[in-house]
């Protein structure tokens, strides 16, 4: 055999477009996120003001709870930038951080939404109550899911930076990589902010 | 040294059971993704069968009503799924690298789990037959039918479930191959330089990309709506069935693409090939089918003329699915054009190739008459329409997957499947699918509708009703006749040579079957067709070098402890919520112990 295949390190894999798998694979895997967030959000504005029994969304609506939590979701996009800026200058405590703030943020606004979840259920709203609270809790539910998904990550990765061998050689590409997936999940929230909370009905 | 070690390791795990389990190698898993799908294929066409025994004559026995709406349903779905896809998949997995010059695709352990995934969710689907009964409400399961209301029963929610799973599956697998294509072509293999096979299989990865999370939305509202009394489609409560529909057709027109395309495909590499000239109009066929893929999210409402879309809805819808018609159109014209004036090899290849224009064509025209509104009304829920889509399914998509199977086995396995018994397939097929489907046409226009499970005597329909199961045992016997080419091409030796039909692309300058690293070097692109370049200007497959180490990823079984997580996660929303939670642990710890396995 001319050729025998065999576990060495690899050779810099030169890509065709130039951009890491890894971070293609993301950018395409946030388009189908476009269409998986646009179906839900056309859902809701399907239905906006279609519910037949209250608590309408007037009522029960908390705009200055929510622009809080929203407040507090944005700026873990700031601590995300600040980590993928401390990894790509060289300063592994700052990456680590910005990314343990950028957990504890998105926890928070997990929490914030925990909370409404339970004050809205105490007030007689819950997804069978009306049409507003089916796709009320469909879309914010499904999008808190995505900041728990991220959450996760961003704390896998913090986990993999205290090993001997940290992240590797693709740190600074993993952190990116990371960030676009937080930062879509922030760009996600303010429309479904200012859809669902900002626009008056 | 290190190198022997490295090749005995290897040639130790390349057969046994559980070095197909852990196989992370992309022409694995495409054979895996193949067998699979066919044996589903034999099961969607058993169903098929049982379908036409009872219909063949009025008043007929065989099944009950309530059998029989799960057999339809099953059928579609089975053959949708569970068939045709996953045998796309078989072809795209086991090409695109071979074809763009490639070792592996991108991710070649996500690709291990897109067909665990895979099989995870045809076995949910499919045990739903011994686990309370099947889906029964046709294959877009429209609400207000599919609700708790009308289908308290579990068979929905194996439905929804499975193709939650399924999608899943296609989402991951489309994602991978979509990365390989853009980002690993051969070196002077630039975008109009790829075959076209692979420009159809970058649109398809686009089209499922784009189209399943707006099903996976749709299949969410609708379970909520079954498990947790929510309204999204029940009308009364404010909900609107007609919302699901849009959602559906929104995957599903895109879907219809996603299940022909590939066949055009693999037409588009066999007719040049067989015709020994380069295929005609390159450019045409490439924004022909990127067209296809743009327009193909712009026509989803010709599925609901009939629901009283309103006239501007209508005129639009209309003038696009007229528009789509003429990009598939331009295609006819040019395989047409490729075989024109060629020096055809008429080989079984080349037969289901052929056919696939003329039978693929009868069901295009009859879908542009669906375009308009006023023909819809006329046709909607009755047999023409069952006799379009399987003209276009079965005369497009499975004639042009027979194609391929015949063109691309010898490189798949180092033997060529017998040409007289493939040509006896193909005149059953042949003539087994039009006796089945054309018959179809006149029961339409005679007033039959779709999915009734009898009928009395005295309609008119007893005559072509008997010919299309007549037709129907030709098909299993045609495929019958295949399975046993198969079985016995399997025992002879592999005497196949490289590149028996004299192709042009890359998947011919290496071995038949290739080896695990697919080319000992990369051949180099100058040409859209580059071995009829290299063969023309005398220039040599460059020799590998004397030492050369090849590094390929080592087996995993993460992939497939992570499959069975996500199907854990499935059957919990079928059962327990208890299994869903486990599951969740398994998919995280196989997630991490993914990230931290050694690929070097
Ligand atoms: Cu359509």
């Amino acid at each position: 055999m001319a050729a025998a295949t065999h576990h060495t390190a690899p050779a810099e894999h030169a890509t065709t477009m130039g951009i890491d798998h890894r971070k293609l694979l993301m950018w395409i895997f946030l388009a189908s996120e476009c269409l998986f967030f646009g179906s839900l959000i056309s859902t809701y504005m399907v239905f906006r003001g279609d519910s037949i029994v209250g608590p309408y969304p007037a009522e029960i609506l908390d705009i200055p709870l929510t622009s809080t939590s929203t407040f507090v979701l944005l700026m873990s996009s700031l601590t995300m930038v600040l980590a993928v800026y401390g990894a790509q200058h060289g300063r592994p405590t700052m990456m680590r951080v910005m990314l343990l703030g950028t957990i504890i943020l998105g926890l928070g606004f997990l929490g914030f939404q925990t909370y409404e979840f339970r004050t809205f259920g105490a007030e007689g709203l819950v997804p069978s109550t009306n049409q507003f609270g089916a796709t009320f809790f469909v879309l914010t539910g499904l999008h808190g899911t995505h900041v728990g998904v991220g959450v996760l990550y961003l704390a896998s990765l913090l986990l993999a930076s205290f090993r001997r061998t940290g992240l590797g050689r693709d740190q600074v590409l993993h952190i990116d990589i990371a960030g676009l997936y937080w930062h879509f999940v922030d760009i996600v929230w303010i429309v479904i902010f200012t859809i669902i909370y900002l626009i008056p009905q | 040294m290190a190198t022997a070690v490295g090749a005995l390791a290897h040639t130790e795990e390349h057969s046994g059971l559980w070095s197909w389990l852990t196989t992370v190698d992309h022409k694995k898993i495409g054979a895996l993704y193949g067998i699979t799908g066919f044996l589903f294929f034999l099961l969607g066409g058993a169903e098929a069968v049982a379908i036409r025994t009872q219909l063949a004559v009025p008043n007929g026995t065989v099944v009950d009503a309530a059998r029989f709406n799960e057999l339809f349903t099953m059928h579609a779905l089975t053959m949708i799924f569970l068939a045709i896809m996953p045998m796309g998949a078989a072809f795209f997995n086991y090409f695109i690298p071979l074809q763009i010059g490639a070792r592996d695709v991108a991710f070649p352990r996500l690709n291990a789990l897109s067909y665990w995934v895979f099989l995870s969710g045809a076995v949910i689907l499919t045990s739903s037959f011994f686990l309370g009964g099947a889906p029964d409400g046709g294959w877009f399961a429209y609400v207000p039918l599919t609700g708790k209301q009308y289908s308290p029963g579990t068979g929905l929610d194996f439905y929804v479930v499975g193709l939650m799973v399924l999608g899943l599956s296609s989402l991951l697998a489309s994602l991978n191959f979509a990365v390989t294509i853009i980002n690993m072509r051969a070196p002077g293999m630039t975008l109009m330089r790829m075959p076209v096979y692979m420009w159809i299989a970058l649109v398809v990865a686009f089209l499922l990309i784009l189209s399943l999370p707006v099903l996976t939305v749709g299949l969410i509202q609708l379970l909520f709506d079954r498990k947790f009394g929510t309204n999204f489609f029940t009308p009364g409560s404010g909900g609107d069935p007609i919302l699901w529909q849009h959602i559906f057709w929104i995957f599903g027109h895109p879907e219809v693409y996603v299940l022909i395309l590939p066949a055009m495909g693999i037409v588009s590499e066999v007719l040049p090939v067989m015709s020994r000239k380069p295929l005609f109009g390159y450019s045409a066929i490439v924004f022909a089918s990127a067209s296809i893929g743009v327009l193909g999210f712009g026509v989803w409402a010709h599925h609901m003329f009939t629901t009283g879309l309103g006239t501007v809805p209508q005129v639009v819808f209309s003038a696009s699915t007229m528009a789509i018609g003429v990009p598939t159109g331009i295609k006819i014209f040019n395989w047409l054009g490729t075989m024109y004036g060629g020096n055809i090899r008429f080989v079984t290849a080349t037969y289901f190739a052929v056919a696939f224009i003329a039978t693929f064509t009868i069901g295009g025209i009859s879908g542009v008459m669906h375009a308009s509104p006023s023909v819809d009304a006329q046709h909607q829920d009755s047999y023409f329409v069952v006799a379009h889509l399987h003209y276009v399914l079965f005369g497009g998509a499975i004639m042009g997957i027979f194609s391929g199977i015949f063109y691309w086995f010898p490189k798949m396995t180092g033997r060529l499947l017998d040409e007289a018994t493939g040509k006896l397939t193909f005149w059953l097929m042949f003539v087994g699918l039009n006796l089945t489907f054309f018959p179809m046409h006149f029961l339409g226009l005679a007033g039959m509708p779709r999915r009734i499970y009898t009928y009395d005597a005295g309609l008119g329909w007893e005559t072509w009703n008997f010919v299309a199961t007549i037709g129907a045992y030709t098909i299993a016997a045609s495929v019958l006749v295949f399975v046993v080419n198969f079985l016995m091409t399997m025992r002879k030796p592999r005497t196949a040579p490289d590149n028996p039909w004299d192709g042009a692309t890359l998947e011919w300058a290496t071995s038949s079957p290739p080896p695990e690293h697919d080319f000992d070097v990369i051949p180099p692109v100058h040409d859209r067709d580059p071995l009829w370049y290299m063969r023309d200007h005398n220039i040599a497959m460059p020799a590998p070098p004397e030492h050369q180490h090849i590094h390929m990823p080592p087996p995993s079984y993460f992939p497939l402890i992570m499959g069975l997580g996500v199907a854990m996660m499935a059957i919990g929303v079928l059962s327990t919520f208890a299994i869903t939670a486990l599951g969740i642990v398994v998919v995280i710890y196989s997630t991490w112990g993914w990230v931290l396995e050694p690929t070097d």
